[in-house]
């Protein structure tokens, strides 16, 4: 969209002068395009061409039929991986909203080494830091033991394989992408505006509500949108920490699509699976009022 | 509605021996005054000498090291700004970016839980007041410097404050700009009749608007009294020097009255001046500084006669001359060589001065002042 917009108001000035120097404005009117070009062009190839192609097959053999066959089939699934994604991005905001705020308002000189510390998980790659989860939380080990002492779960209980597990290692997998854009928006914040709040007789409280949380809403939109897509795309977790009770679509879709490529369920799987992430997307910022910033 | 001198009304604003220090920085070091209801009081000095440090005291931004300050009689040191009946225009404005004009405006009454139709009714006319009527809907973005001036200023003024602080609200608005808001914000105090507490650095703009003006410099306050009285009269060397042009001379005390001083300065010439009473440490032998305000110079070809206002006059030899518009500044220079300059009246009876013309440079005894020379002087002095 802002990729078709920006050529048009490059566009604008050569109207106003007439005929004359075309050259110049001709390469003017190009340039533009020339930045978008390899860009473009690497989304029609791997991009656009593939998710048509995709579209074309998700209708063979059966047509639309297809998609109610995948929902019907695998409703629970579909109402599922939801469920996770979006707890796990309500979790990331509870968690990671406070924590940005903290360290974009308190965290004077050490500011760069707590976000430092925020990223430096990700120096380990994914799948050995949901690996270590296992480790952690496997039956036996130092989390279940503390809470079958604690009489917070009975002796029957783990927690590998189950929903809590999926849920809180999606939540720390993805919760840097939600506390950085937080932060960014936070730390611009012009702090002269919560003394005008409160020269104007707001209680912290209210100058928060009324001022900080409306102007970092931008990245918290941001922060959810990097949280919630790729958790409710995700497999890893489910694979690794969960069990038959938490396959997500991803699971069915990795599963099947490595055994037998092209099927057409599969594809109006994936179909689903977006569209639904962009309804759910596009209601969220409809609902925080913040269409100008999407 | 008039601006009554402080004397005349009870405090609004009591600053009771008032020190602010940031570790070893002392940012203001023993500020004492009272500001008056419905005066417009400016707070004038250079970046740094505690005049900003003093104000957001006053706003609760910061508390007195040590020190009180009330508001109408109450002591509010410790009390968090949100909970002081005093707003500020802020710098840069602060206004609210997410918010239209109208929202801006009414937060303060909000705050307040204001009932929404008063809201409504007091954010209008306050509206009026800053004839921004038809802004109402827009953003801050949206608008010009000089109308976000306005929003802000409106913003403060809607809550009714005992006081409203104002912190070089004018600093970011072109020259021309800044003159129109100059005689705006004076109108609008004069419509609302509340207390202003301006601070500048800007000499001008602090003649221009107020009551009265304290002068600080180095956390102190220098002098505090009414444009004419720092102006005529300034106490000190810093005063003199800041606000407006002065020649300022060395000299040496011969006699010291209560009001008045002779001194030599400029080569030996025996001149008479003014000495504020309050002043002391200069008695006869003491080093000086003689003030004498460009202006009040006039040029004659002969030695005047000695009149009844006690006309001072000295020989000196003119080394540059500048046609200005309304003045023509005249660069002289003393016996002793120092430099005096003189702004005359273009149509003053001279003739064609030129470089190394010798002239007679002439004053009356009031327009002359002495000055203590030390920087680092006594008390800060106090008109009323």
């Amino acid at each position: 969209m802002t990729a078709a917009a920006a050529p048009s108001r490059f566009r604008r000035p050569r109207r106003d002068r007439g005929g004359e120097d075309t050259g110049v404005s001709a390469r003017r009117w190009f340039t533009p395009w020339l930045l978008i070009a390899p860009g473009g062009l690497w989304l029609l190839v791997f991009f656009i061409i593939p998710l048509f192609s995709l579209g074309r097959l998700s209708l063979e053999n059966g047509g639309l039929s297809n998609y109610s066959t995948v929902i019907s089939d695998n409703s629970t699934v579909i109402i599922r991986t939801f469920v996770y994604a979006t707890l796990s991005t309500v979790a990331a905001i509870i968690i990671g909203y406070p924590l940005a705020y903290v360290i974009a308002t308190k965290g004077g000189k050490y500011k760069n080494l707590l976000l430092a510390l925020v990223v430096l998980p990700f120096f380990v790659t994914y799948l050995v830091r949901t690996l270590s989860w296992k480790i952690l939380l496997f039956d036996g080990g130092p989390v279940v033991s503390i809470l079958h002492s604690l009489g917070i779960l009975s002796e029957s209980q783990g927690i590998l394989g189950s929903p809590f597990a999926v849920v809180a290692a999606l939540t720390y997998n993805f919760l840097p992408f939600m506390v950085l854009p937080i932060y960014v928006s936070l730390e611009k914040l012009d702090r002269r505006l919560l003394d005008a709040a409160a020269d104007l007789y707001s209680s912290p409280a209210r100058a928060f509500r009324k001022i900080t949380l409306p102007l970092s809403l931008p990245g918290l939109f941001a922060g959810t949108l990097l949280t919630f897509i790729p958790a409710a795309g995700d497999f890893v977790n489910s694979e690794l920490l969960g069990s038959e009770r938490t396959v997500m679509i991803g699971n069915i879709i990795e599963k099947n699509f490595g055994k037998e490529f092209f099927r057409p369920e599969l594809s109006a799987l994936s179909f689903m699976l977006m569209a639904i992430i962009l309804i759910g997307v596009i209601i969220y910022a409809r609902l925080l009022g913040t269409e100008e910033i999407a | 509605m008039t601006s009554p001198a402080a004397a005349d009304s009870a405090p609004v604003i009591e600053i009771d021996h008032v020190v602010k220090r940031f570790g070893d920085f002392v940012a203001v070091d023993d500020a004492d005054f009272s500001i008056g209801q419905g005066e417009f009081f400016s707070m004038l000095g250079p970046s740094g000498c505690g005049k900003t440090t003093t104000l957001r005291m006053i706003a609760g931004f910061e508390q007195p090291t040590t020190g009180a300050i009330r508001l109408d009689g109450v002591d509010v040191s410790k009390v968090p700004p949100n909970k002081r009946d005093v707003n500020t225009v802020f710098q840069q404005y602060a206004l609210f970016p997410h918010m239209n004009v109208f929202d801006n405006v009414a937060f303060g009454p909000q705050s307040k839980k204001v009932d929404k139709a008063t809201i409504k009714k007091r954010v209008t006319e306050m509206l009026e007041i800053v004839r921004l009527t038809e802004f109402a809907s827009r953003r801050p973005a949206q608008l010009s410097g000089g109308q976000q001036q306005r929003v802000a200023l409106a913003r403060a003024l809607v809550n009714l404050p005992k006081a409203l602080l104002l912190d070089e609200p004018l600093g970011a608005l072109d020259l021309k700009l800044r003159h129109a808001m100059q005689f705006e914000l004076k109108r609008i105090q004069r419509e609302v009749g509340i207390t202003f507490v301006y601070v500048t650095h800007d000499q001008e703009e602090a003649l221009t608007m107020s009551d009265r003006i304290a002068v600080m410099s180095d956390g102190r306050v220098e002098q505090i009294g009414t444009p004419t009285e720092i102006y005529d009269n300034p106490a000190s060397v810093f005063v003199a020097g800041f606000i407006g042009q002065a020649n300022l001379w060395p000299a040496t005390v011969m006699q010291r009255a209560s009001d008045c001083a002779t001194v030599t300065a400029l080569g030996g010439a025996t001149l008479t001046a003014t000495c504020h009473s309050k002043v002391d440490g200069m008695g006869a032998g003491d080093a000086a500084t003689l003030m004498v305000r460009p202006e009040r110079i006039a040029i004659s070809l002969t030695q005047p006669a000695s009149q009844t206002g006690g006309e001072q006059s000295v020989n000196a030899t003119v080394t540059d001359l500048t046609f200005q518009g309304p003045i023509v500044r005249l660069a002289l220079e003393a016996a002793d060589g120092s430099p005096i300059i003189a702004n005359v009246d273009p149509d003053a009876d001279l003739p064609l001065l030129r470089p190394g013309d010798s002239v007679w440079a002439s004053w009356s005894q009031n327009a002359a002042c002495v000055l203590p020379t030390t920087l680092n002087q006594q008390s800060p002095l106090q008109e009323a």
